[in-house]
Formats: C-alpha cells, structure tokens, sequence
C-alpha cells in the first residue's frame, strides 16, 4: 500500500526523522489557515505547496511551487487543489489525463535562508530479493532520477546491506555517513537520521521508504524533504493506523470493489475478459489470449473458493468494460470442483440476463467431464473447452 | 527415489487442528501420505485424524520421529512456526501459508541459515511425489508416479503442468512448489539442482512468473551442469510493469525481470521455451526423444 508524503512523513516523526514541517488540507480555506500557523511558527512568508498524489515528478507537472509570501500561496494553493497533475507516473505519462489532487501539504521552505548552501542527499531503504537483506541505498546525486544516476554513474549510487537478525549496527550508519562525504556535525546529524529513518522502515513494516531529496542544509542539518513510503499489504494487519491511511481514490475504482469481493482484479486495456483461480494460471491466461491474437482486459484471481456468489460478481465486473468482446473462464479444479463453478457460471449468466459476449468455459481437474456436460446442456450461449488448446482455439475462433 | 518427500517420510501438520489443516491432513493421509501426527500449542495429548497432537515440534520430533512438516499456520503466527520446526530439527519445512510479512520472512531465511534443514514455500502448493507422499493442497488424483521433475512459483499452473504431463503419457517423479511469495526458502534453481541430481528424474519442467531473478540463476545453472531436457514457461508476457499480479512476488520492477528477459535467457541457456502454456507437456515429450 502506498502512502501520500504526508502521512510517511507523520509516520517518520513518529520515530524522531527530521522532516520538512508542514500541514496537510483539503480546501483553500484550511490551507490557508495552515499556512498562515506555519508562517507564525517560521518566522518567514516563504512557504511550498505540494500535491499529495500517488507519483512522482509531481514538480514536472506544477505540482508542487514555492510561495514568496501569502498572496502567492494563496494562488497555488488555489491552482493546484482540484487540478489534473500530469507526471511522468501518472496514468498515460505527460500526455496523460493525470490524476486529480485532492488534498495538498503547505510545508516549509526548508532550502532558506541560503539556497545555494544546500546540497541534496538521495536514500532509500528497501528489502533486496536477492540478498533477501535490506538495504540502504544511497548517493550524494539527490534530487534526480536514481534510476538514471545508476545507469550513468553507477559508481555514485552505494549500498549498505543490513543483518536481518542483528538489526542496523553502529558502522552501517556511519559507512553511509562517509559515503556521502560528510564530517562534524553534518556526519554525525547523517548517522542518527539513517538509524531513525531505519527504526522507522522496520517499525512500520514498510516495503519501501525513499527520501529524495535528503537535504543537508547550510547550517549542517538533515531533513527529509519529500518521503515516498510504501508498506507491506500482508503486514497491515497489526498496522491498524497505517492501514486506515489508505486512500482508495488513488486506486482503479473497479479494482477496489472487486478486492471487497475477496477478488484479486487488475484492470487492463485489452478486449478479452478472464476469470480463473490461481494468479499463476490467471497471469498464463492472459499470455494464451495474447497468443490467440486477443488483448487481456483484466487479470483476476477467483481465489480457492470459486463459488457461484464470487463467479457472479466477476462476471459483473468484467462485464462493465465496454471493450471487452470475449470473456474466458479458466479454472483448474483440484480442492475446487468444477461441476459446482460450471453450475455458478450457468446460475450468475441467468441471473444477470443479457449477457452479448461470447463467453468461453474451460475447466479442468475435479469432475470436469461432468461441468462439460453442464455448460453443453445449459442452452447458454456459453462454449466449453476442456484442455488449454482447446480454449485458445475457441479464444481466436471468437475473435475472428 | 525421488526427492524431498517420499513413502518413508515421517510427515506431520503443523497447524492440524485448525480448519486448513484439519482438511488437508485428511487428504494428506487419504492419499496415503505418513501422516505420524501434528502440532498445536495447547492441544498436545490430543488425537485428530486418529494422529497424536503434539504442544511442540520438538516433541513431534522426539516421539513419532517427525522430519516433515507441512505447515497451515495463518499468517500472524506462520514465521514463528517455521523457526520451531527448523529448531526442533525438521529436515524438510513445507510451508503453505499465504501472507507472511516479507521482514518476518527476513528473519526466517536468516535463522534457517544456521540449521540443517530445507524451506520450501511459504505461499505455495506443497510438495509431491506421486504414489508415495503428498505434503500439500494439491488435487492427487491428477498426478501419476513417473520420471518428469516439476518445479514451480504457482498452484494452479502447476497442476496444469502436471495435467498435461500425465496425459502425455508421462508421470511425475516429484513436484515442487516453491512458492510465489518475494523471500521464499528454495529457489527455482536450488529445487532444478534436487532434481537434476535426483536418478528417478529424467526430464525437467521450470514454470516461472514475472519478478525476480529466480529464472534466470536457475537457467545459468542448467548451462553449466544440466544432464536432462528442461521446458520452461514464464506466466506473465502480458503483466504491465509495477503491478502485482496476484503474488505477492510477481511484479515486474526493472527490465531484467520481465517474462520477455527471462525467457531469452532461459532460450540462451539450452531450454526448451514455450510461449503457449498449452505446449509445455507435448514440448516435454519431444524434448526427451
């Protein structure tokens, strides 16, 4: 699950990280208020204001300006709430419709007094597949695209792996601290923020927690001046808190509801629907539609219990995609029998009535001739197909 | 005489009197498994399934001479259950779980390190060797004893591979589940290599997803010291980047790890690829002729 900066950042002070203060609104007029508090506590009229959506680059796209004083903040503030942000990760890249911003964060402006005496630090922490360690990951090339500063100067970008059992140690924090060339008090400032920002990734069950830009400013402090932070879905469970800061209007609306079916749904471009149980067989569905000369629609997992309620509820989803022209159902019955899921397809088709697609039934495994049987018997306009072939026959035969 | 689990493996469920457990030791023990009994804090002097319940693993261990276990904890308490059984000196942990928090799992793959014993899962189907022992939520009556190794992340695909290998006219010597889940115990190339080395096994069947390098260590692997035919299929070709397609570990991050860069390096490597899920039990067949 991904957060919006202000809630990492909340979640970072929680653990003692410096940060870039600032408060977060909904509407001018709270914002305003808020920066108006924020004025009074920096003593200063110069104030950012960010978009808080789920992607990066949002500076690319004005989404985030700096305010010289209040009649300035006042005119982002008012042009960035409600405005549809197009980053290079919003949906469809610059070119895109973007994503619409409904909240924003008034911070500091932690770069004053003196600019150009700052310098911006990249760090992120994340868990490493391969090693199966965390890792720190970090660079004096702050403020940029880490994917390009690893691919031009790979020497620039250091990690530091940490033991899973012994935990963040003394010399890993200075061994970044060193990396990034720092002494005095900007070294020792650099240790306590990599141990905190640690504490913090572990504490939180975060996936990912990326800082960029780190800033050290002139007068040698460290402070994290934006904050991507994603946690683990399977850890959410004892994050209640965290779990509540989810935000389903950055998700695929259809996604979300499916998910409160206990469907597992991916919305996707192309123009044949599937259903199946199992995300492997689901992601090789996709690929054999793909090869019968379709385009997947969706991936969706029906999960182990592939009952006639589940079937109809994914029958109801896919079907709202007006470009889907195919549905595939491709269930392997093992614990699963798949005369019960075949007598689910015929039930949920009756009951949502007029269903135009051609739709194509294969089922495998547990009394699979019986389901046969069932779907051939049912009068429905319904094909069935019992081995793989058979189904991407069926796919391309449809389609043509 | 295949590997990891075989008639003469002394099985036990941890987790058997909850309801997953419950149901898939009985299936366990229907299909002829030695099931010698199983574990649930609590319920020690028990008997479920006419099996004795053990408080410990240790005490499985001890009395009925446990080293399997196939393990139905749910998430919250599965990292813990897999550390136990390693302590209590398991040799072969099979964890079916779903939903394990990575940084548990970090620490498991750590603690493990120090024991002689072998993870396989957590996330996954189980293990098989047809006609002797199935530790797992496999459906058994679609398997058939034989000389075909199966190695995969997924469930369902597998039984699908397993499906078309049967009536191909082969069978299975064993089937391995590795799980689908970032950190899991065996990879893809360390349960290639069991079979590699396994004298029942004559021919190979690697069924890989998007995410991860797994394939494509398992692949250099097979380059360097592979005696048998090897068929690979990689789910996925149409997975957009970023997303999480179902597993938790299937997610396409940088460009390496797509279905498209495994696949040619599985090609690269003398496997025998196929595109279509559908081939991957006639491709076998004339792989081995």
């Amino acid at each position: 699950m991904n957060l919006h900066e202000y809630q990492g950042k909340s979640i970072l002070t929680k653990y003692g990280v410096p940060i870039q203060n600032g408060y977060a609104a909904d509407t001018v007029e709270e914002a305003m208020t808020k920066y108006d508090q924020l004025a009074k506590e920096t003593g200063s009229p110069f104030a950012v204001v960010k978009a808080q959506i789920h992607a990066g680059g949002r500076g690319k796209g004005g989404g985030v300006k700096l305010a010289k004083n209040r009649e300035e903040a006042k005119t982002h503030i008012s042009n960035i709430l409600g405005m549809q942000l197009k980053t290079p990760q919003t949906p469809g890249g610059m070119e895109g419709e973007g994503k619409q911003v409904n909240k924003i964060l008034v911070a500091e402006d932690a770069y004053a007094p003196d600019f150009d005496a700052n310098k911006e630090y990249y760090v992120s922490i994340l868990m490493d597949r391969e090693r199966k360690q965390n890792v720190i990951i970090h660079s004096t090339q702050g403020g940029m695209d880490i994917e390009a500063v690893a691919e031009e100067t790979p020497d620039l970008v250091h990690k530091t792996y940490i033991d899973p059992e012994l935990g963040m140690q003394g010399f890993n924090a200075r061994e970044v601290a060193f990396n990034l060339g720092l002494e005095g008090t900007a070294f020792k400032n650099m240790t306590k923020f990599i141990s905190k920002l640690y504490q913090a990734y572990l504490a939180a069950d975060a996936s990912l927690i990326e800082i960029n830009p780190c800033l050290h400013t002139g007068d040698d402090r460290i402070i994290a001046v934006d904050c991507k932070f994603s946690v683990d879905d399977n850890a959410l469970y004892r994050h209640k808190d965290i779990a509540e800061m989810r935000d389903t209007t950055e998700e695929d609306a259809t996604e979300v509801e499916a998910q409160s079916y206990g469907l597992n749904f991916v919305n996707l471009d192309g123009n044949v629907g599937c259903m199946v149980n199992g995300a492997g067989l689901a992601m090789a569905t996709m690929d054999i539609i793909k090869l019968s000369g379709g385009e997947p629609a969706n991936f969706l997992d029906v999960g182990g219990t592939a009952d006639a309620a589940r079937v109809e509820q994914a029958f109801r989803i896919i079907l709202r995609d007006d470009n889907v022209e195919a549905i595939l159902i491709n269930i392997f019955g093992g614990i699963v029998r798949c005369d019960r899921v075949a007598q689910g397809v015929v039930d949920a088709y009756k009951n949502i009535g007029d269903i135009k697609v051609p739709i194509i039934v294969r089922l495998q495994g547990t009394n699979a001739d019986i389901a046969k049987d069932l779907i051939d018997n049912s009068g429905l306009n319904v094909r069935s197909a019992i081995s793989l072939q058979d189904a991407a026959q069926e796919v391309q035969a449809v389609l043509a | 005489m295949a590997v990891l689990v075989t008639k003469d493996s002394n099985v036990i469920v941890q987790g058997i009197t909850g309801k997953e457990g419950s149901f898939h030791a009985e299936q366990m023990i229907e299909y002829g498994t030695n099931v010698v009994g199983g574990v649930t804090p609590g319920k020690g002097g028990q008997t479920h399934l006419d099996r004795p319940v053990f408080n410990t693993v240790a005490e499985a261990v001890q009395q009925a001479g446990a080293d399997v276990s196939v393990i139905f904890v749910p998430p919250p308490f599965a990292a813990d259950a897999i550390m136990e059984a390693a302590a209590a000196g398991i040799k072969v942990i099979i964890c079916i779980t779903e939903g394990i928090p990575v940084q548990d799992m970090v620490k498991v793959r750590s603690y493990i390190n120090d024991y002689d014993t072998r993870l396989i899962g957590p996330n996954c189907p189980g293990v098989i060797t047809p006609g002797q022992a199935k530790c797992g939520i496999m459906p058994g009556f679609i398997h058939t004893p034989g000389k075909i190794g199966i190695v995969s992340r997924s469930g369902t695909l597998t039984y699908e591979a397993v499906d078309q290998v049967t009536k191909a006219g082969m069978g299975q010597s064993t089937c391995i589940g590795v799980g689908g889940d970032p950190i899991i115990g065996t990879t893809t190339k360390d349960a290639v290599e069991l079979l590699m080395n396994d004298p029942d096994t004559e021919g190979i069947i690697m069924i890989g997803e998007i995410g991860g390098t797994m394939e494509a260590d398992a692949a250099r692997y097979i380059k360097e010291h592979g005696t048998k035919p090897v068929v690979g299929f990689i789910a996925g070709q149409t997975a957009p980047k970023g997303r999480t397609m179902g597993h938790a570990g299937a997610i396409v991050g940088g460009h390496e790890d797509t279905a498209e860069a495994k696949m040619k390096i599985m090609e690269e490597c003398g496997i025998h690829v196929v595109k279509s899920p559908a081939d991957i039990g006639s491709t076998m067949v004339k792989a081995l002729n």
